[in-house]
């Protein structure tokens, strides 16, 4: 092989896998969001791991913040708008969901916590925004979320300072499920404008 | 440098280059794998893209000088909208401010400075008898001719709310998602497709030219400092453009094809978008600006007539540049929600650039220091740059502090900072290098009064635009608004005369070119003298159409 090829097809090399980088970058951003807690994002265990952690005598304000998606017909607001939660003990938080419109819609829900350095802290055991939500026209339900703040906050020199922590969601409408194929994405900006 | 051998090279052409004919005009032109005559044709892109990008900021400045909306509804009914309604005539500002961007970065700087001057004068400083892949060459230029014709044919179609794209050059989704209907936003993305397919085609071309056909006896550590800094561009486009091409495909997906890579709705992150761009848009300013250093250390050993100072560390200062390039790009990014550290690690990284940066700048003055001085039209261009583009990066550096930026973010600060550096230290520079270069390209002089009477309006010009936006920007005047009412009258109104200043000088240049073409004299071989020793000089201006095919040698004591 001449070395102009080679170098070439080095270069090319090179090219190719940036681009592939560039997609690869789709999950890898997820994981490390998941992982390091970056951009608030909050933490899951299952309820054995909650049980392990032992709570201490120290409490944080947590504040529910809900918001929907302009394009979906729900009203959806916490119980609660704020809460003391005692550190590393289990604690348990309502939002109602009602669906306005005449027809069936599922939804799902994006989250994060804020300021942003409490996201590894939060940890949720157990959430309606794990799983997709379907309400049928006109109906009404109680969502529980079950969460602890994980007493390692103490430590972090960053996030021990936070008084009171924000759980926000949003509601949208879930474009993922098949029947919404289609001319979904279309007609979600023309509602848009 | 190789003096004698020069001359036998220029000799052997007068004999041994029957051969040396020209293709027929279509032939020449539209087929061409002449590296010669390819540079030629971006250069001469880059003008015209550079007119029309220019022509836009005209619209922009002359609709902010006055409060209230002027003309845009004008442009907006004459660019086709029937009787244009009050958002489609502002949709026409999110157009013109997309569409100058996106001009002046892929169709004007880029095009001018590595297909242009990298073109032409790589091989010739490397002793190469072309490109290493001249048909590959052509495929660059010609794709991005139909990058330029894709983001035009933007302006026609619907984007939205009016016609035409209106997602700024940074295309931040959820704008450009479902935030923009209609195919006008597919072409101006398309058109960055095309344009970045045929930038990286031609940083593999580069690479492979400059590591595989330098001359015998020029080591990379003797290469000119022009051929070091298109080299480094070459790696920068190599590993930006493909991240940007992955993050721009993944919105037409998101846009026609029911994806949410940047929906939350699907689980996607808008802010992964800005990650990805700035990964890649990071690296690109300094993909702009880059050339320009090259340029402006040839330009400044020439006219002090001694090798510029220390070499090795200007070469490893725009490296450490193209490196650290990729780890700061997230200063663009402070008011996405960033926690405390990571923006401290962004500031400091972004604040290390300056080093390297201050590196070039000292070593260009210690070149001038005790040099044999001659202020000829390119040196004093190049220092009118060292000036603008230090201001320029003093003002990067306020910017970089991740706290003040808070403030200064989306400001005419920030438009003020990156015109010094980019409007008015590459295009200075693209200045400086035409004035350098243009008797070697056209074997035409110039006139040096009318080069410097341009280099005079054009100073003032483009002073009076943009340094009144650090002011307008510290009060806190908003990027991206077509009206920013009368508080800001006055500084806005002394921009745009600056602007018609700018125009004036502009005309000069073409005038100067005409001239050049119709009553210039005839260039010599080396029309500088002693200083410009690097290859290109030892041949006829213009060059002969193949030059170096016996390969010059270069001696140990040659210096850079």
């Amino acid at each position: 092989m001449s070395s102009k090829r080679k170098t070439a097809l080095i270069a090319s090399a090179v090219a190719l896998f940036m681009l592939a980088l560039g997609w690869a970058s789709v999950p890898l951003y997820r994981w490390f969001c998941q992982t390091t807690g970056f951009g608030g994002t909050t933490m899951r265990a299952s309820a054995e791991q909650a049980a392990a952690v032992k709570p201490v005598a120290r409490t944080i304000s947590v504040r529910f913040d809900a918001n929907v998606d302009s394009n979906l017909p729900w009203k959806f607001a916490p119980e609660q708008t704020t809460q003391t939660a005692q550190l590393g003990a289990r604690t348990m938080a309502v939002f109602l969901a009602k669906n306005t419109s005449d027809h069936a819609i599922t939804g799902t829900a994006s989250y994060n916590v804020s300021p942003d350095e409490v996201g590894k802290y939060f940890t949720k055991i157990q959430c309606f925004c794990f799983t997709k939500q379907t309400l049928q026209a006109g109906q009404e339900v109680r969502m529980p979320v079950i969460y602890y703040v994980d007493p390692s906050i103490l430590q972090d020199d960053e996030a021990k300072a936070v008084k009171q922590i924000t759980l926000s969601y949003v509601f949208h409408e879930d474009r993922t499920s098949s029947e919404k194929l289609g001319a979904k994405g279309l007609d979600r900006a023309a509602t848009a404008r | 440098m190789a003096h004698d051998l020069a001359k036998d090279h220029a000799d052997g052409h007068d004999h041994a280059h029957d051969h040396d004919h020209k293709p027929a005009f279509f032939a020449r032109w539209f087929m061409s794998t002449n590296h010669k005559d390819i540079g030629t044709l971006y250069l001469i892109f880059a003008i015209i893209a550079g007119i029309v990008g220019g022509g836009i900021s005209g619209i922009m400045r002359l609709e902010l000088a006055e409060p209230g909306i002027q003309y845009l509804g004008w442009w907006a009914n004459f660019l086709g909208e029937s009787n244009a309604s009050f958002d489609q005539t502002l949709h026409l500002w999110n157009v013109l401010i997309t569409a100058h961007g996106l001009i002046m970065v892929f169709f004007m700087v880029m095009p001018a400075m590595i297909g242009g001057f990298g073109n032409w004068f790589v091989p010739l400083m490397i002793g190469a008898p072309d490109m290493a892949f001249p048909r590959m060459n052509n495929i660059s230029f010609w794709l991005t001719v139909a990058g330029f014709c894709s983001l035009m044919m933007s302006a026609f179609v619907p984007g939205g709310t009016g016609q035409g794209a209106g997602i700024g050059w940074t295309a931040y989704a959820p704008l450009s998602t479902y935030g923009s209907q209609g195919p006008a936003v597919d072409f101006a993305i398309f058109s960055l497709h095309l344009a970045g397919a045929g930038s990286i085609m031609g940083a593999i071309n580069f690479i492979t030219t400059i590591f595989n056909m330098r001359a015998p006896g020029m080591t990379l550590h003797k290469m000119p400092l022009f051929v070091w800094s298109v080299l480094v561009t070459a790696f920068l486009l190599l590993l930006a453009l493909p991240v940007l091409a992955a993050a721009i495909t993944m919105l037409i997906t998101d846009r026609n094809f029911h994806t949410t890579f940047f929906d939350p709705a699907g689980g996607g992150d808008p802010i992964l978008f800005q990650h990805l761009f700035w990964f890649f848009g990071h690296p690109e300013v300094y993909i702009m600006i880059l050339p320009g250093f090259g340029m402006i250390s040839q330009i400044i050993s020439t006219f002090s007539k001694k090798p510029v100072f220390g070499y090795l560390g200007m070469a490893y200062a725009m490296v450490a540049i193209g490196v650290v390039g990729f780890v700061v790009w997230a200063h663009h990014m402070y008011t996405t929600g960033l926690s405390v550290n990571t923006k401290m690690y962004f500031t400091l990284a972004t604040m290390v650039i300056a080093v390297p940066t201050g590196i070039k700048i000292f070593s260009w003055i210690a070149t001038m220091w005790g040099g044999s001085l001659s202020f000829k039209s390119p040196m004093v261009w190049a220092i009118g740059f060292i000036f603008l583009f230090t201001v320029g990066g003093v003002t990067g550096v306020v910017l970089a502090n991740g706290g003040i930026d808070d403030n200064l973010q989306d400001t005419y600060y920030v438009v003020a900072h990156f015109h010094y550096v980019l409007s008015l230290g590459a295009v200075t520079s693209m200045f400086a290098g035409f004035y350098y270069w243009f008797p070697k390209m056209s074997g035409r002089m110039h006139s040096e009064f009318l080069s410097y009477v341009h280099f005079a309006i054009f100073f003032v010009g483009v002073n009076l635009i943009f340094f009144p936006m650090h002011f307008l920007g510290l009060q806190g005047m908003p990027r991206r608004y077509p009206d920013p009412g009368p508080f800001f009258q006055h500084f806005n109104e002394m921009a745009t005369l600056g602007y018609k200043i700018t125009m004036v000088s502009v005309l000069i240049f073409f005038v100067n070119i005409i001239y050049a073409f119709v009553a210039g004299k005839k260039a010599e071989a080396n029309p500088w003298g002693e200083g410009a020793d690097t290859l290109e000089w030892t041949l006829s201006s213009p060059p002969p159409f193949h030059q170096f095919e016996t390969l010059p040698i270069i001696e140990d004591a040659a210096h850079h």
